[in-house]
C-alpha cells in the first residue's frame, strides 16, 4: 500500500513537473503547418516540448487579454503584439519580426482557370460562385484580402460571392475542399504538403494591401520566459529560417 | 443586437421544426410499432446527433455532400451551387442536428397512448392509418409540441454546423450564435451580452413551454 502511495506521490509529481517544463505556444493559423515543423525540429534538438494552438490573430489577442495561459503568440499582423506591449501583457524586448507574409490567389486544380495569368481578374469569372476569404474582423490575411479587392477596384463586383472563414486556415479548407471556387489565402498555405499539388496560385503583389508583418513576443504572464526566449532564439538560426522560407515566410517578402 | 441574424436564426429554426414534425411523425409511428428485431439499430441511428459532436456533422456536410461527392454533384446540377454557404445547407445540417429532439418526444408519445384504445379503434373497422390519425396524434398533442419546441430551441443554439459550412455570409448564414461568437472575438462584449441575453431568455421561454405542457396534473390546453 506505501509502495502505490509513493508511486501515485511520484506520478503527480512528475507530471506536474513535465508540464512545467512544456510551453504553449499560441500562433497565426498561416503558421499551422510551417509551426509544426519547426517544433518537431526544435525538440529534437533540445527535448523542449512545445504545445501550440492555432487560431486568428485576433482571436488569440482576445483570448490573451482574457488571461489565457499562452508563453508566446505568433501573429500575422505586427500591431496585435504592439498593443499587448502596451497593456503590459507581453515584453518589449523580445518581440521579433520573423517574416512578412504573403496573399495569394488561389484556386482548386481542377478549375479551368489560369489563375498565374490571370492575377485577380480570374475572380470575376462566372465560373467562381464563392470566394473564401478568412474573417476581416480578426484575421489579418482577412483585411488583406479585403484590401486587395478594394486595390483593384473588384470589391462591389464580388463582394456577394465572398465566404468567410473563421481564420485563414478555414479560408483555405474551403476553397481546397472545392466548396469555394477561389480563395485569398496565405502563401504558407499553398506551399504547405497538404495543398501544394491541389491547385494553382498567383501571389499577391504587395503593393496591393497594407504589409503583413508577422511578429512573435514573450507574454508577461508566462512562467518560462527563459524557455520561451530560447524558443525564439531558435527561429533565428539557419536551420530556422530555412525551413520557414520554404513555407514562404521570409524577412524580404520575397516568396521564394 | 443584429436583428438580421436574429430573423435569419429564428426563420431557420421553424423551418427545421416545422419540416422536423412532418419528417419525425413518420419515423416516430415506425419506431414505436414497429417489431422488426433490428429496430435498435435505426433507434440508435436517430439518437446519434445527441452524442455525436456537431463538428462531425459539419465535416460531412462540408466533404460528403460537398461539390467532389457524387451527392454533393448531383445537388449542384440540381441546384447550381454547393450545399455550403448557403441557407439550404445549414437546413440540412440543422435537420440532422436536431432529428433526435422531434422524434423522442413523438415516438415517447406515441407509445404512452393506451393499446387498448387502438384494439378498439381498430375492432370498429378503423385502418391503422385512420386510427393513428383519430386517436393517436390527438392524445399525442403534448409530445408533438414538446418536439416541435425542443428542435425549435435546439436549432436557435446551433453553433458547431454552421461555423464549419456557414461562410459567415450576412444574412444568409451568419446565425445569432456566430454573431455572439464574432463579437466576442473582437472584445466587443456589450452587443454580445445583448445578443446573448436574449438567446438566454428566448431559450428560457421556449423550455418554460415545454415543460409547463409536461406538468400532467395541471396540464392545460384544449387538447385535455
Amino acid at each position: 500500500m506505501k509502495a502505490l502511495y509513493k508511486l501515485a506521490v511520484s506520478f503527480v509529481l512528475f507530471s506536474a513537473f513535465a508540464t512545467a517544463q512544456e510551453i504553449t505556444v499560441a500562433a497565426a493559423a498561416d503558421m499551422s503547418a510551417a509551426l509544426p515543423q519547426l517544433v518537431d525540429a526544435y525538440t529534437k534538438k533540445t527535448g523542449q516540448t512545445v504545445k501550440l494552438s492555432l487560431g486568428a490573430s485576433g482571436n488569440l489577442t482576445n483570448q490573451i487579454r482574457n488571461g489565457a495561459p499562452f508563453d508566446i503568440f505568433f501573429s500575422a499582423d505586427e500591431e496585435y503584439p504592439k498593443q499587448l506591449i502596451a497593456e503590459g501583457l507581453a515584453s518589449k524586448d523580445t518581440l521579433y519580426r520573423y517574416a512578412v507574409g504573403r496573399l495569394v490567389l488561389w484556386v482548386p486544380a481542377e478549375s479551368p482557370l489560369d489563375v498565374p495569368t490571370l492575377g485577380i481578374k480570374a475572380l470575376l469569372d462566372p465560373s467562381v460562385k464563392k470566394i473564401s476569404i478568412a474573417n476581416p474582423a480578426t484575421a489579418p490575411y482577412g483585411r488583406a484580402a479585403e484590401a486587395t479587392l478594394r486595390h483593384f477596384g473588384l470589391y462591389d463586383q464580388v463582394s456577394s460571392r465572398l465566404v468567410v472563414g473563421e481564420n485563414v486556415s478555414q479560408a483555405a479548407q474551403f476553397v481546397e475542399s472545392g466548396n469555394a471556387q477561389a480563395g485569398l489565402i496565405a502563401l504558407s498555405h499553398a506551399l504547405a504538403p497538404a495543398m501544394k499539388d491541389k491547385g494553382r496560385y498567383w501571389i499577391v503583389p504587395l503593393d496591393a494591401y497594407p504589409t503583413l508583418n508577422q511578429a512573435a513576443v514573450v507574454l508577461a504572464r508566462s512562467k518560462q520566459r527563459d524557455a520561451a526566449r530560447k524558443f525564439l532564439d531558435f527561429l533565428r538560426t539557419p536551420e530556422a529560417t530555412s525551413l520557414l522560407t520554404s513555407y514562404g515566410f521570409s524577412l524580404s517578402g520575397d516568396p521564394h | 443586437m443584429n436583428w438580421q441574424a436574429f430573423w435569419l436564426t429564428v426563420r431557420l429554426a421553424a423551418i427545421v421544426s416545422t419540416l422536423l414534425v412532418a419528417i419525425g411523425i413518420p419515423i416516430a409511428y415506425w419506431l414505436t410499432y414497429s417489431r422488426w428485431r433490428w429496430k435498435f439499430l435505426i433507434e440508435a441511428t436517430v439518437a446519434l446527433p445527441i452524442v455525436l459532436p456537431p463538428t462531425v456533422l459539419g465535416f460531412y456536410v462540408l466533404v460528403a455532400l460537398g461539390s467532389r461527392s457524387p451527392l454533393g454533384r448531383w445537388w449542384e446540377s440540381l441546384t447550381g451551387h454547393t450545399l455550403a454557404f448557403t441557407f439550404e445547407g445549414l437546413v440540412i445540417g440543422s435537420l440532422l442536428y436536431s432529428l433526435p429532439f422531434a422524434v423522442q418526444p413523438f415516438a415517447a408519445s406515441f407509445g404512452s397512448v393506451d393499446r387498448t384504445l387502438l384494439h378498439a379503434s381498430a375492432s370498429l373497422g378503423h385502418s391503422p392509418l385512420q386510427t393513428f390519425r383519430r386517436i393517436v396524434l390527438p392524445l399525442s398533442k403534448a409530445g408533438l409540441v414538446t418536439g416541435f419546441a425542443l428542435s425549435f430551441a435546439h436549432t436557435l443554439g446551433e453553433f458547431g454546423v454552421v461555423l464549419m459550412v456557414g461562410g459567415n455570409i450576412p444574412g444568409v448564414t451568419r446565425t445569432i450564435s456566430i454573431d455572439i461568437y464574432d463579437q466576442v472575438q473582437t472584445a466587443n462584449y456589450s452587443s454580445a451580452n445583448q445578443t446573448a441575453l436574449a438567446l438566454l431568455v428566448i431559450s428560457f421561454v421556449v423550455l418554460s413551454v415545454v415543460y409547463g405542457l409536461n406538468r400532467r396534473p395541471w396540464a392545460v390546453g384544449p387538447w385535455q
